[in-house]
């Protein structure tokens, strides 16, 4: 299969350079599938998980907030935190969600509600991505 | 042994004490130097890509308009100043300090956000408008911190408070050199024509919108731009203090050779003065 590359950056470090076969990631309104020769494409990423097929295996990326672009064959993916599914601390990320869970819940007074929702979303994409699982399999 | 001796000794013992932990500051300075280094080199990537895409959105659209692009009057100028926590660094605070004065009085500004604890001593001593500051970023700051920075810069240019942003840091050159620099901020530069890679005007489809993704871009760009600022200013005091540890413990080994040949002489003196007593009470008896 026609292959293209794919890099996926965040303000720390490289976290995928590889060459992909196809790539279904979470754009702000809604999940976008990207093949070989797409058109030249500038979007925002969601939170979520980004999910890509290399040599026929499947792998998974939890990602942030962020912008990507398609040109020329390469796919750049530049997010505030991205982090391959294999390195997600599993236990720690379900910490987060059951904070994020009870902050939501108590309802306290100075709940920021945007940011312990953005908290929860976060904590499950990662959940999700440290599984395998994402949208497009 | 004679007075001057147990001095000369205590001192050799003070002196050495100093040394080992001059020299004890110096290696893990250079530890945190070449960790710091690795993390501007691992960054690189990011701020690359961001700008060079920045660019290429400008270059593809007809009308790039966005709040933070905008050339406002400039009424108010604000500068985000870049110190250590901690001393022991050499010139490294004093140089950074004097060149943000200089830059402020030449640009007769008095707003500062200070990122560091000596420089915001020094310039609350001074009794310039310190809009916010940000003390304790540790020795190998993240991208949190520099987004918490980012925040309140972008609050307080959005509210209108600041017309104009820069940042003031100390850039890295070499390990034995250092210079401070001024770079502009916001509003942001976008920068067109470097290359052929943002001439070419492709056709993009945006997704959802040009505006959303200039709403998401540039203010990622502002921050990369701040992690950088931050990361160079670590870089170059973990550098400086290096060097100001490493020439301390010259020093004192310096010191030490010199006290050591004075302890010597003077025991050679106390031990010809004993000897010359003894021949000269002997000869005494014999005469």
């Amino acid at each position: 299969m026609k292959s293209f590359k794919l890099e996926i950056v965040n303000p720390e470090r490289v976290v995928v350079s590889e060459e992909v076969e196809s790539v279904v990631l979470p754009a702000v309104d809604g999940f976008l599938g990207i093949l070989r020769n797409h058109v030249p494409i500038f979007g925002g990423l969601d939170i979520g998980v980004i999910r890509y097929r290399k040599e026929g295996k499947s792998h998974t990326v939890a990602c942030n907030l962020g912008v990507f672009e398609m040109r020329e064959n390469t796919l750049r993916v530049l997010a505030d935190t991205a982090e391959r599914g294999e390195d997600i601390d599993v236990l720690r990320a379900q910490e987060a969600k059951k904070r994020a869970e009870r902050r939501l819940q108590e309802k306290a007074q100075d709940l920021d509600y945007v940011r312990a929702e953005l908290a929860l979303k976060r904590a499950i994409a990662r959940l999700k991505a440290a599984a395998g699982e994402g949208k497009g399999r | 042994m004679p007075e001057q001796m147990r001095d000369i000794k205590r001192r050799i013992r003070s002196i050495k004490n100093t040394e080992q932990i001059t020299k004890a500051m110096e290696m893990v300075a250079a530890a945190r130097l070449r960790r710091a280094q690795s993390k501007v080199e691992s960054a690189r990537p990011y701020a690359e890509e961001i700008r060079k895409m920045a660019g290429r959105i400008a270059a593809s659209l007809e009308d790039v308009s966005h709040p933070l692009l905008v050339e406002r009057e400039v009424r108010n100028t604000g500068f985000v100043i870049f110190t250590s926590d901690r001393g022991l660094c050499g010139a490294f605070n004093a140089r950074v300090i004097r060149f943000a004065q200089d830059v402020l009085r030449e640009r007769d500004a008095r707003s500062i956000v200070a990122v560091g604890r000596k420089g915001r001593d020094f310039f609350r001593r001074r009794g310039y408008d310190l809009l916010a500051e940000f003390i304790g970023i540790g020795d190998e700051p993240g991208v949190d911190v520099a987004r918490e920075v980012v925040r309140h810069i972008l609050k307080l240019y959005e509210s209108g408070a600041l017309d104009e942003i820069n940042l003031v840091y100390t850039e890295f050159v070499s390990t034995s050199r250092q210079r401070p620099v001024v770079r502009r901020l916001l509003p942001i530069e976008i920068p067109t024509g470097d290359g052929n890679e943002s001439r070419r005007a492709d056709d993009y489809i945006y997704e959802p919108s040009p505006k959303r993704v200039l709403d998401i871009i540039l203010p990622r760009f502002v921050e990369a731009q701040v992690y950088r600022a931050m990361l160079e200013a670590k870089v170059s005091e973990h550098a400086a203090r290096m060097l100001a540890m490493g020439n301390a413990t010259e020093n004192a080994g310096e010191m030490i050779n010199q006290l050591t040949l004075s302890f010597n002489k003077a025991r050679q003196a106390a031990i010809t003065k004993e000897l010359t007593e003894i021949v000269t009470g002997a000869e005494a008896l014999k005469g």
